[in-house]
């Protein structure tokens, strides 16, 4: 069975599985993770810096071969969304940004009008704008005009391993929506993202529960083979569910002629 | 003269630039973004860029994100 790779902004990958990299315990973790997961897409965030003690910065614990993806995270409108964005490329970090528009502290939603009018601006900047939405129809299509080279529709509440709660909503987006879609947070479980792959989503990105588990390396590498097992059921083709029992073996008896009817 | 840096104000030395103001405040030396009263000032540009009292200034950096 061949596939193709995942394609975002004209940019070729292999993985499918992209990582976040916020709540690790310790950095070494995230580097293990990366490796473990095959990684080849990795969030990461701004913030002050702390100016009583010296950090080790995350960027010395990502490979040089990783796109990173830098998250608007902290941004309430979107306006904050492109002053964070347009920092990170100062910084020569480079133009991939995932925009993250969040003003409600309880559930976490992102704000999707904030965050196409976000999309517009840095699309037209030049950045690879891959915004992180509630998953819904016509914000989709908006952003699609607005220049979004992916768009990331949430799965349950950040953090919250929930696994595809928006199932329904998501798939009316990988139907619809030409760009790559790829499922963003609440996935808990490997099986999660399985089912995401399986309905044809183009990829997932995981943060909280590889980060913190016990063994982060250890389940990235569950999650990689995850995402690839579902990929390929889509690919390949999954069967329809059936009603009642259809006889995998041959439908004689053993040494008769016929299953006695009753 | 006074500037705020990351919210706070702090007193420094009138002659500073601001590369001399980033190198005595960061204990950190690579990875550092700069935003001089809301305006980005790359890595580039610090040593030709002068400081005024009242200035605000951000000093940012990658953290760990989802």
């Amino acid at each position: 069975m061949t596939d193709t790779p995942l394609i975002i902004a004209g940019k070729t990958f292999k993985s499918r599985f992209l990582l976040g990299t916020g709540k690790f315990k310790n950095k070494k973790d995230v580097s293990d993770s990366i490796a473990a997961g095959g990684c080849e897409i990795v969030t990461v965030a701004l913030r002050r810096i702390d100016l009583e003690r010296h950090e080790d910065n995350i960027l010395e614990h990502i490979p040089p071969h990783v796109t990173l993806l830098t998250n608007t995270s902290g941004a309430r409108n979107a306006q904050e969304a492109v002053r964070i964005a347009r920092l990170a490329r100062a910084s020569g970090c480079g133009h991939w940004v995932k925009i993250e528009v969040i003003n409600d502290s309880k559930y976490l939603l992102p704000d999707n009008e904030q965050t196409i009018k976000a999309t517009e601006i840095l699309a037209a900047e030049g950045f690879v704008v891959l915004p992180y939405i509630t998953p819904d129809l016509y914000a989709a299509r908006a952003l699609v005009k607005a220049g979004a080279a992916s768009v990331m529709p949430l799965g349950s509440f950040i953090g919250s391993n929930q696994g595809l709660k928006t199932k329904e909503l998501i798939q009316v987006l990988i139907n619809e929506i030409e760009l790559p879609v790829i499922v963003d947070a609440g996935i808990g479980a490997p099986s999660q993202a399985t089912e995401a792959m399986e309905m044809g989503a183009d990829a997932v990105l995981v943060n909280t529960a590889v980060a913190t588990n016990p063994n982060p390396a250890g389940l990235a590498r569950a999650f990689a083979l995850a995402v690839e097992a579902g990929r390929l059921a889509y690919v390949s083709g999954l069967p329809t569910q059936q009603p009642v029992a259809k006889a995998s073996s041959p439908l004689t008896g053993f040494l008769y002629d016929d299953i006695p009817a009753n | 003269m006074n500037i705020t840096i990351n919210g706070n104000p702090q007193q420094v030395p009138s002659a500073q630039n601001l590369s001399d103001l980033v190198n005595t405040f960061c204990k950190q030396s690579k990875h550092i973004l700069t935003e001089l009263n809301g305006e980005i000032i790359p890595a580039d540009q610090w040593a030709q860029t002068s400081l005024k009292d009242g200035d605000a200034l951000e000093l940012v950096t990658f953290v760990g994100g989802g």
